[in-house]
């Protein structure tokens, strides 16, 4: 699947596109198919989200959502050596993610 | 240390004002992110993997208790109660928010203290010594001349778009504590024979994708010339640096490319020009400047020596403590790599801790090493005992200075956008490996610095054993190099051969080790073993 992510432009967040606005929770990302370049385009330019982009991910039978790279599952869950830091995710299985 | 006067302040405090409103236009949607992010990146703050983070400028290392305390309150009030301390002596934090970071820079100019250039391709924040003014084998203090071309290099209007960044250290002795040599232009503070005080210019130096160890340029420039010859080597290089290609734009592609000597040929043809306009600085501001670098507060007549009486204590005041030019003093380091840690990060708790203890105890002086350490540089001998014990309590007290446990390591993949592979795991995986501390001191001397990507922030480069986290095919792989090194006999690593998983590497650095332990002959360091005997013997035992 197709899902968008970016930072949230005050805070700086990371943030997934849930198919209405930017939720923190990956899980709640949607798979935007081909729209994502018109979706980016009205999202950055209403000042919503910041340094966005398009990625793969992978959506499990149990509805979780997976992003394919290393590098985009960090963002997910927060560095991996502060998990005192990291977003309690809205997937409570994504804490075993193989990072 | 250095005090703003009024041109400073007024300028630090412009800046935060003109930064407020350009934050506010962003956030109103005056400006777009592609017009906002080069004023954003001229003020420090960049967008990393989890939120935007700023970096703060320390020059050439040097602060005081109450700057050191204002870096621990902005831990806690504006990010998630700590700092990052990094090898270029600047501390980045990492959980800043866009409407936030105005204030952040208003409360540093506060304690004269900013984050102007510490992005962008200007002329980045000066490194040194981080024993300046308390080593026992400088010529002079290089600080007041760190100034000097801080002064110069803010806000020059003719180095404000570079080709690419630019990165200055400046030494005063022949022990290189700055990786001098691995600096755009590295300035060793020199004296000639006749007793005048000159300047040592190397160019071209750089580690990233293509590391090289800079040339001299010249033997010896009079030091109320430094700056004008500085400007003769910068504007050589804006001249001809290449602006078509981002991998081959820092200026130690041009000097490779032209070579050392039409470099220079044409850096004293320019210098000649520029000392006919007779821009150099007066002799009277280099004085005012160093008059702020005098005698901190240091005393005569203290005796040599302390009690040694408890082991632990021993051990780390061996360790972690050097010799200081004053008798009865010693420079302290104060290890930011416990066993298992996260190399150069500190609480807020942690940093205002070393802000007090340097007010107690090392005449309101602080230093952040490019090993990612803090140094308490004019501590009494009498005093050792009683500020290891605080040390220790707060968990400051790993006595590990310069052994494998004292690990340079990038943020990596962990915080950085630009990274490949994890720095840190491996960074703690290493440190809890190798924790005993009798283990650690008999492997002796050996520099372990780790990179997360080609930019070669960690150092790989210069490590007696340097890793590189690459990007295989979506998987964290690591390349082991033997052989750098940034000190005065600079060495670039050599890869040993195929990358390992993260736990091969570890693996592999321990064999690395068994090698050198079976091979070291009486008193040699790690780096003469393998300089003696090279590569292929390591290579043998890690792939049979």
């Amino acid at each position: 699947m197709k899902i968008l992510t970016g930072n949230d432009l005050g805070s700086g967040h990371v943030v997934w596109w849930d198919g209405e606005g930017w939720s923190r929770h990956v899980s709640d990302a949607v798979d935007v198919g081909d729209a994502a370049e018109a979706i980016l385009a009205a999202e950055e330019a209403a000042r919503r989200v910041n340094a966005s982009y398009a990625i793969s991910a992978t959506k499990a039978e149990d509805g979780t959502v997976r992003p394919d790279h290393i590098k985009d599952r960090i963002r997910a869950l927060g560095p991996t050596v502060r998990p005192d830091l990291a977003l309690q995710p809205s997937d409570p299985q994504s804490g075993n993610w193989v990072i | 240390m250095y005090q703003y006067d009024q041109y400073d302040q007024a300028m630090v405090d412009a800046r935060v004002e003109e930064f407020r409103d350009q934050v506010a236009r962003r956030m109103a949607g005056e400006i777009t992110e592609d017009q906002f992010k080069p004023l954003r990146l001229k003020n420090g703050l960049y967008l990393q993997l989890h939120a935007y983070m700023l970096r703060v400028a320390i020059p050439y290392g040097t602060l005081n208790g109450r700057q050191m305390r204002m870096l621990g309150d902005i831990a806690d009030k504006y990010d998630r109660g700590y700092g990052h301390f990094t090898t270029r002596q600047n501390i980045q934090y990492n959980w800043i928010k866009l409407e936030d970071a105005p204030q952040i820079l208003a409360d540093l100019a506060t304690v004269e203290m900013h984050a102007i250039q510490t992005s962008g391709n200007c002329i980045r924040n000066i490194s040194s010594d981080h024993f300046a003014g308390a080593a026992a084998d400088e010529v002079v203090d290089p600080r007041p001349y760190a100034e000097l071309l801080r002064q110069w290099s803010s806000f020059h209007p003719e180095f404000d778009y570079l080709p690419r960044k630019f990165k200055i250290a400046v030494i005063a002795s022949d022990t290189d504590r700055a990786a001098m040599r691995l600096h755009d232009i590295g300035i060793q503070i020199v004296k000639n024979d006749a007793g005048e005080i000159g300047a040592r210019f190397y160019v071209g130096g750089g580690m990233g994708r293509t590391p090289m160890i800079a040339p001299v340029i010249r033997e010896f420039v009079p030091v109320l010339q430094m700056v004008s010859y500085a400007e003769a080597c910068l504007r050589v290089y804006n001249r001809y640096g290449r602006r078509d290609n981002k991998y081959k734009a820092r200026i130690k592609i041009l000097v490779h490319e032209i070579g050392a000597d039409e470099y220079r040929r044409q850096v004293e043809e320019e210098f000649a020009h520029i000392l006919t306009l007779g821009l150099e600085p007066p002799a009277e501001e280099l004085a005012r400047i160093q008059g702020f670098f005098g005698n901190p507060g240091l005393v005569d007549g203290l005796a040599e020596g302390y009690d040694r009486s408890d082991p632990d204590f021993a051990v780390w005041v061996d360790q972690n403590t050097t010799p200081h030019k004053q008798p009865g003093y010693k420079a302290v380091v104060i290890s930011l790599k416990p066993a298992g840690g996260i190399p150069g990060d500190a609480t807020a708790d942690q940093i205002r801790l070393m802000a007090d203890l340097a007010e107690a105890y090392s005449l309101d002086e602080l230093r952040v090493t490019h090993t990612q350490n803090i140094v308490l540089p004019h501590v009494k001998q009498s005093d050792l005992y009683a500020l290891w014990q605080k040390l220790d309590e707060a968990g400051l007290a790993a006595a590990n200075l310069d052994l494998i446990g004292d690990i340079i390591a990038c943020p990596g993949l962990d915080y950085c956008s630009l990274a490949n592979a994890r720095s840190i795991p491996l960074a703690q995986k290493i440190s809890a490996r190798f924790a005993e501390p009798e283990r650690q001191r008999d492997l002796g001397e050996l520099k372990l610095k780790i990179s997360g990507c080609i930019n070669a922030c960690g150092h790989h480069h210069a490590g007696n054993i340097g890793i590189l986290g690459v990007d295989r095919k979506g998987t964290e792989n690591y390349q082991l190099l033997l052989g750098g090194s940034e000190a005065a006999d600079t060495s670039l690593a050599q890869i040993v051969g195929p990358g390992f998983s993260e736990d091969g590497i570890v693996d592999a650095i321990e064999t690395v080790t068994e090698v050198y332990r079976a091979q070291r002959t009486e008193g040699e360091r790690f780096l003469d073993t393998y300089r003696r005997i090279g590569m292929a013997p390591f290579k043998e035992a890690i792939y049979g």
